[in-house]
């Protein structure tokens, strides 16, 4: 008998990259629903970058998020309503207001050397009452046994489950459960483990299938893939993947499909593809947000967005340091210039 | 005699990195003497080096510091939030000068370069934060010539020079640092990032400003503006440079119909006793420092007046 496994969607949170943040209340509401049908009992709702994220230097929201968090608590019968907080950025002021609109789940994001930033948000959001989940981002950054550690921090803190967060689509198979494997050792029963998939080198729904085999038990996925860089692991393929596997998920797969095909498809700017920017953040382990903004400062200074992205991995910038962007820009602009 | 007559007598109080590097920048000082410096650990290594460089040193605190026959006339908080709200009033009832280099914001929000001239009789002056030393000095560069909307830092820091009470209360930085773009930068609203990353070799503290601003501002003026500040600023904190020209970018969908500059910093500290990478620390010390100068400044022509 397979343990059951927790599919987590993210299109409104993740996918908000690939629509630079453009979601409206009518594409909130008709996604909650449709995910709700689906069987989906955790749907997260946030800017991109988390609460706060709507600025300058991720772009701002069409619509304020905590009127879209409002909408989905609005809409949700049976599913709880998530958002991403990442400590530097949002606050637990931010945290506050969302769990009064509604929100039921907080997930509290930091890069994965640096979960000591956390411990003050877990402590107030166990407060607050809020299921709580914690993001190691670019994971691939640090070997199995010291992302264990940070996972400890965070268990600790107060985090009821940890994800391995493969914010660059860098992961490779065994790159995947063998950090899901020292989790899951480290935590033992004390937190859930979680992971959380990007398609820039297309493994993120084989990467799923081996965290689940190394214990994770809650896997996220968006709609279609929206999500940033090439998308996320697919909700509606995870579904189909785990059912055919024997794994319950609790999830009605044809119902996903249609959510994909007849909710999510209409409304999209931009279907994530593997494309050779993505792939290139794949390979040299950018955080996959930055795809977007590097195509805006590539436009903007007439350089290739691979080459600002190659540049990108080879700083080890990490997730929030979209600035830096314009920066390398304007430096390849002054080597062509000179070259 | 006729030295410490020309001086002003300093003390500072906590001497972890902090202070140890302060010390290092005020011992330069030919207004400031440091007679003092005080902990809560006799154990403490800082105190262990200020000893030897002929500082008086107590591991008794405060109490300690207030019961010596010649008080200080500044002294420089370099402990936590928590003890300088303690100490303050001690420091204030005394006629002890207050530099809080601590997120406790007892007295007005100081940028040397931006409004010091006004608050040189606080009793307590509160330091802001890293960030805030790093950017509201361009913030304000800004909204001197042109209104700034709105105005977003991002401070990127090296995890290395990342302490536990940053750690312990992150959001003290982003919201301290946002009150100090809008009440000391002049922007009408204020917004403050903080990224800590692990690179090795650790990453020089970087800094980017955005500012809102209308379309047709002047952006020839902003430019000069920007790069006279920086300047200025350069004065206390050598490492303090552009590592790029103002961008301006027009409006875009979003924008509410502004348009925007952005500055791109990179902040090296002096190495004094904190390694220059971490310029975050280094921007605090510094800035600090220049507040004593001035405020001691002050300290010398009042004794000069009644003597």
């Amino acid at each position: 008998m397979n343990e059951r496994v927790r599919l987590v969607d993210t299109t409104l949170r993740d996918g908000s990259h690939a629509m630079a943040h453009q979601f409206t209340e009518r594409n909130v509401r008709d996604t909650v629903r449709a995910l709700d049908d689906a069987g989906i009992s955790l749907i997260e709702v946030t800017h991109g970058d988390g609460l706060g994220g709507s600025t300058f230097n991720y772009g701002f929201s069409l619509v304020d998020e905590r009127e879209l968090i409002a909408a989905a608590a609005d809409e949700a019968k049976q599913a709880k309503i998530a958002v991403l907080l990442l400590p530097g950025l949002g606050t637990v002021t931010d945290m506050k207001a969302a769990a009064d609109l509604g929100a039921g789940a907080v997930r509290i994001a930091t890069h994965c050397t640096e979960a000591d930033v956390s411990i003050q948000h877990f402590t107030e959001a166990r407060g607050l009452g809020l299921e709580t989940v914690g993001f190691l981002m670019l994971a691939h950054m640090s070997e199995p046994e010291a992302l264990a550690k940070q996972a400890r921090i965070m268990v600790d803190a107060g985090c009821q489950c940890v994800y391995v967060v493969d914010s660059a689509g860098a992961l490779i198979l065994e790159d995947a459960s063998d950090r899901v494997a020292a989790l899951v050792a480290e935590v033992g029963d004390q937190a859930q483990v979680g992971y959380h998939g990007h398609q820039n080198l297309s493994f993120g729904v084989a990467n799923s299938v081996l965290a689940y085999r190394a214990g994770a038990r809650q896997i996220d996925g968006s709609l279609l893939a929206l999500g940033a860089g090439a998308g996320n692991s697919p909700t509606e393929v995870l579904a189909a993947t785990f059912e055919r596997l024997g794994v319950e998920t609790g999830v009605d797969k044809d119902v996903l499909m249609d959510a994909a095909e007849n909710v999510v498809k209409p409304y999209i700017t931009r279907l994530p593809v593997m494309d050779r920017s993505s792939i290139v953040q794949g390979f040299a382990g950018v955080y996959s947000s930055f795809l977007l903004h590097a195509e805006r400062a590539a436009e903007r200074y007439g350089v290739p967005a691979h080459e600002i992205l190659y540049r990108v991995g080879e700083r080890r910038y990490v997730g929030g340091q979209e600035d830096m962007i314009i920066g390398i820009a304007l430096e390849l602009a002054e080597e062509k210039k000179s070259a | 005699m006729a030295m410490s007559e020309a001086r002003a007598v300093a003390a500072i109080v906590g001497p972890g990195n902090i202070g140890t590097d302060l010390l290092a920048k005020l011992r330069r000082s030919e207004r400031i003497d440091v007679r003092y410096m005080v902990g809560i650990d006799p154990a403490s290594e800082g105190l262990t080096r200020a000893e030897a460089e002929g500082v008086r040193t107590s591991a008794e605190g405060v109490d300690w510091l207030l019961a010596q026959d010649e008080r200080p006339d500044l002294v420089f908080e370099a402990t936590s939030a928590k003890a300088h709200l303690a100490s303050a009033p001690r420091y204030a009832e005394a006629g002890i000068q207050a530099i809080d280099l601590t997120p406790a914001a007892v007295g007005p929000f100081t940028c040397p370069v931006v409004n010091l001239p006004e608050q040189l009789d606080a009793p307590n002056l509160n330091m802001i934060t890293c960030g805030g030393q790093a950017t509201i000095p361009i913030v304000h560069a800004v909204s001197s010539v042109a209104p700034v909307s709105y105005a977003e830092i991002v401070a990127s820091v090296s995890s290395r020079s990342a302490g536990p009470g940053t750690r312990a209360n992150i959001d003290e930085f982003t919201e301290t640092t946002a009150h100090g773009i809008e009440q000391v930068g002049g922007a009408a609203k204020g917004k403050a990032i903080i990224i800590i990353n692990p690179v090795e070799p650790p990453m020089i503290m970087r800094d980017t400003v955005f500012c809102a601003i209308d379309p047709d501002a002047d952006r020839d003026a902003i430019t000069e503006s920007i790069h006279r500040r920086v300047g200025e600023v350069q004065a206390y904190v050598p490492g303090y440079t552009l590592k790029a020209d103002p961008q301006f970018d027009d409006p875009r969908p979003g924008w509410n119909g502004k348009a925007r500059v952005a500055v791109f910093l990179e902040v090296a500290g002096n190495g004094d006793y904190l390694p220059t990478y971490a310029g975050n620390l280094d921007i605090m010390t510094a800035a600090a420092a220049r507040v004593g100068e001035l405020l001691a400044g002050r300290v010398i022509e009042n004794k000069a007046v009644s003597a």
